[in-house]
């Protein structure tokens, strides 16, 4: 069997229904067999985007992601798309094309060493070499990329590789020695848990992006609700708890809520689980006060330890571990603690509407969610309209919010808007964007265009790069901007029109609710400018 | 700050030097010391690596370590159950007045004459990383022209580190 069939085959097996990519000479093979496959595949504008959008179809079905580039420029175009998904912890295969294999080293037209450039953003990555070892390695990146802490693996192949012959044949199971990932969780650390959280008085549950990479939303929330320990969320962490269960405290960080992080300071005992205390979610690594007891949960061992001290250390799968937890904890009630957090509450109260002449951003997704269904799926991209997209879309139900979270990747949300769509095509879908990112990929209203895909792109136009401004006023003072302004942006209507999409204009808060109805009701894609006065800031 | 000698084991696949290395010039760890050399296993790899830091760093060096999927084991070498050696080769100029003295303290270290040139002298020196460091001290009054060093290798006398 031809090894780029054999590939097709594999990943037919592997249900895989979308691939992203973008082809080129090296991968040519591979392309003709797709061409006869039942994989359908997503030509990007961009392979950046390729990546991207296998992401969000990786986040919205639950599964690994596919994207294809070739050798070369279409290789290095990917990895901001790689860095991306393995900063955030995304399973995706990806799969570059590389020149013949004779041609390798030498410089050859379009060669790139796409394995050593990715080498730090990978989770693992091959150059193929030998024909008979393509499924195998295949199979191997599948487990990797999937299984333990989930991240994206990348495979090289030379199109020589591409175009020999092998027998399909699939080991068993993959057996690699030295990747053996523990997620059963140690009973013994589970029982210190259990004895921490019966003797503290101001336990805090800190769930990160890990809840959703291991489904263990609902197991959270039961967990919580049994034992009475509020919730704060991460960044990444949105959406594992509901934003309006009544031990949901709020989202901590460089953006949080206030709230969320006097809790935090206040709490005595803090599980952190599936979260790896990034520098914007600890306030550069300051948020736990040193004589709080930490318990940190975590699939990758190496997470824990690495930013702050722990007193009980769990390596394994929140899923895994949560489950035990639920199991073998006793109901708690914490009506002290849950009244002094009510108290709080009124000394830090929720963020304040401005009002303003344009559309207030805050506003406009407060009454988007009020529109919403309640498994609506949210793609945000980087900068001021991630946190008004964090902060004020309520988060409930089975809601999910995909973002570039640790790497803060400008132009996300667009291409995982459409992958999240192609993965969960019965769901709604909106990318919210601000005309910086959109400009970005602006390119891929071509796909979503071919694509006809129901979704709606939602622009917050300030015509500037509204966080550098806010993060410019706080360093250097205000009036003191510089290299932020876009003082010619087109039209992005008729920009829509022009790739024949509805594009609406909304200039005020009064028009904003008959807008989102009458976008949500299409059946087509749309597109929704808001007019945002440039000064309006993030919190 | 401590130094460790941190003993590996990896699969023997294309790439491998440059992952451990990556990872410790990306994550600010600095490396004292390499040797690479073959296994008993075929395919196997051992690295054994000097490294210097405190014991978070150690503990975050050996999980980032463990996370390549290329390595199979990561050992911190004790240093009070291990034996350590270094392989040295030092060219050194040698007069008249100097020869006896300079084959003197080489008889002292156990170190070898290997090659003997009119104006310099060529030795070979096995020993722990003390021996090594005097070693290199003495033969320094005789003006060092060449120093090679292997880098640290290690076995431990207790454990054993085999897959």
């Amino acid at each position: 069997m031809k090894v780029s069939d054999a590939i097709v085959q594999y990943l037919e097996s592997k249900n895989i229904t979308h691939v992203f990519g973008y082809p080129g000479g090296a991968v040519l093979p591979l392309y003709e067999s797709l061409r006869t496959s039942t994989i359908e595949h997503i030509l990007v504008r961009n392979e950046q985007s390729a990546a991207h959008a296998a992401s969000g179809y990786s986040r919205s079905k639950k599964t690994t992601g596919v994207c294809i580039a070739t050798s070369g420029p279409g290789a290095t175009n990917l990895i901001t798309g790689i860095a991306t998904a393995y900063m955030d912890s995304i399973p995706m295969v990806v799969i570059t094309g590389q020149v013949r294999t004779p041609m390798i080293g030498k410089d050859s037209f379009q060669e790139a060493d796409i394995t050593g450039a990715t080498e730090p953003f990978t989770k693992h990555n091959y150059l193929v070499k030998d024909p008979t070892q393509m499924i195998p390695i295949l199979q191997e990146a599948f487990y990797i990329a999937s299984t333990g802490r989930p991240g994206p693996v990348l495979i090289d192949i030379p199109r020589d590789i591409f175009e020999a012959h092998a027998t399909y044949e699939v080991p068993k199971e993959p057996d690699i020695l030295g990747y053996k990932p523990t997620t059963h969780g140690h009973d013994g650390q589970v029982k210190k848990i259990i004895q921490r959280l019966k003797k503290a008085k101001r336990p805090l549950i800190y769930a990160g992006g890990g809840i959703i990479q291991s489904r263990s939303e609902t197991l959270l929330q039961e967990f919580s609700k049994k034992t009475g320990v509020p919730v704060v969320n991460t960044l990444m962490g949105i959406g594992s708890m509901p934003m309006d269960a009544d031990e949901y405290v709020g989202m901590v960080g460089f953006h949080g809520n206030k709230l969320a992080q006097a809790v935090l300071n206040h709490a005595d005992l803090v599980l952190i689980i599936g979260a790896r205390m990034s520098d914007r979610a600890t306030l550069n690594f300051k948020a736990i006060s040193a004589d709080t007891e930490v318990v940190h949960i975590d699939v990758d061992p190496a997470e824990i330890g690495k930013i702050v001290e722990h007193h009980v250390p769990v390596v394994g799968d929140a899923y895994a571990i949560l489950k035990k937890l639920l199991d073998k904890t006793p109901a708690l009630t914490q009506e002290d603690w849950i009244a002094e957090i009510k108290n709080m509450k009124t000394q830090n109260p929720v963020m304040t509407l401005e009002p303003s002449k344009t559309v207030n951003p805050k506003t406009a997704l407060r009454i988007l969610s009020k529109l919403t269904d309640n498994d609506t799926i949210i793609t945000a991209d980087v900068g001021q309209n991630q946190i008004w997209a964090a902060k004020n879309y309520e988060f409930s139900g089975t809601r999910s919010f995909l973002t570039s979270g640790g790497l803060g990747t400008m132009g996300y949300s667009l291409s995982a808007g459409i992958g999240a769509k192609l993965g969960m095509p019965s769901k709604q879908v909106i990318s919210v964007m601000g005309d910086g990112g959109f400009q970005m990929f602006l390119s891929e209203m071509g796909t979503l265009a071919e694509l006809d895909l129901p979704m709606i792109v939602l622009v917050f136009n300030n015509n500037r790069l509204g966080m550098v401004r806010e993060l410019q006023d706080k360093a250097y003072g205000k009036g003191k901007t510089f290299g932020i302004d876009f003082q010619k942006n087109p039209d992005f209507i008729k920009i829509a029109e022009a790739y024949g999409i509805k594009g609406y204009r909304i200039s005020s808060n009064d028009s904003l609710e008959k807008t989102f109805i009458a976008a949500l009701k299409e059946t087509q894609p749309t597109f929704i400018e808001c007019v945002v006065d440039p000064e309006f800031d993030t919190l | 700050m401590d130094k460790h000698i941190i003993s590996l084991l990896v699969e023997n696949s294309a790439g491998v030097l440059s992952r451990i290395a990556g990872l410790f010039s990306r994550r600010g760890y600095n490396i004292d010391s390499l040797s690479v050399g073959e296994t008993e296993t075929p395919g196997i790899s051992r690295m054994t690596i000097g490294v210097t830091g405190d014991a978070q760093m150690l503990e975050q060096i050996k999980k980032q370590l463990n996370k390549l999927i290329n390595t199979i084991k990561v050992v911190d070498i004790a240093y009070d159950s291990a034996v350590l050696r270094e392989l040295v080769l030092v060219k050194v100029k040698m007069t008249h007045d100097t020869r006896s003295t300079i084959i003197d303290v080489a008889n002292l270290f156990g170190a070898k004459v290997i090659a003997v040139e009119p104006e310099t002298i060529t030795l070979e020196m096995t020993g722990n990383q003390f021996h090594v460091q005097d070693f290199i001290q003495l033969m320094a009054a005789y003006d060092i022209i060449e120093l090679i060093r292997s880098g640290v290798t290690g076995i431990d006398r207790k454990q054993s580190l085999s897959v």
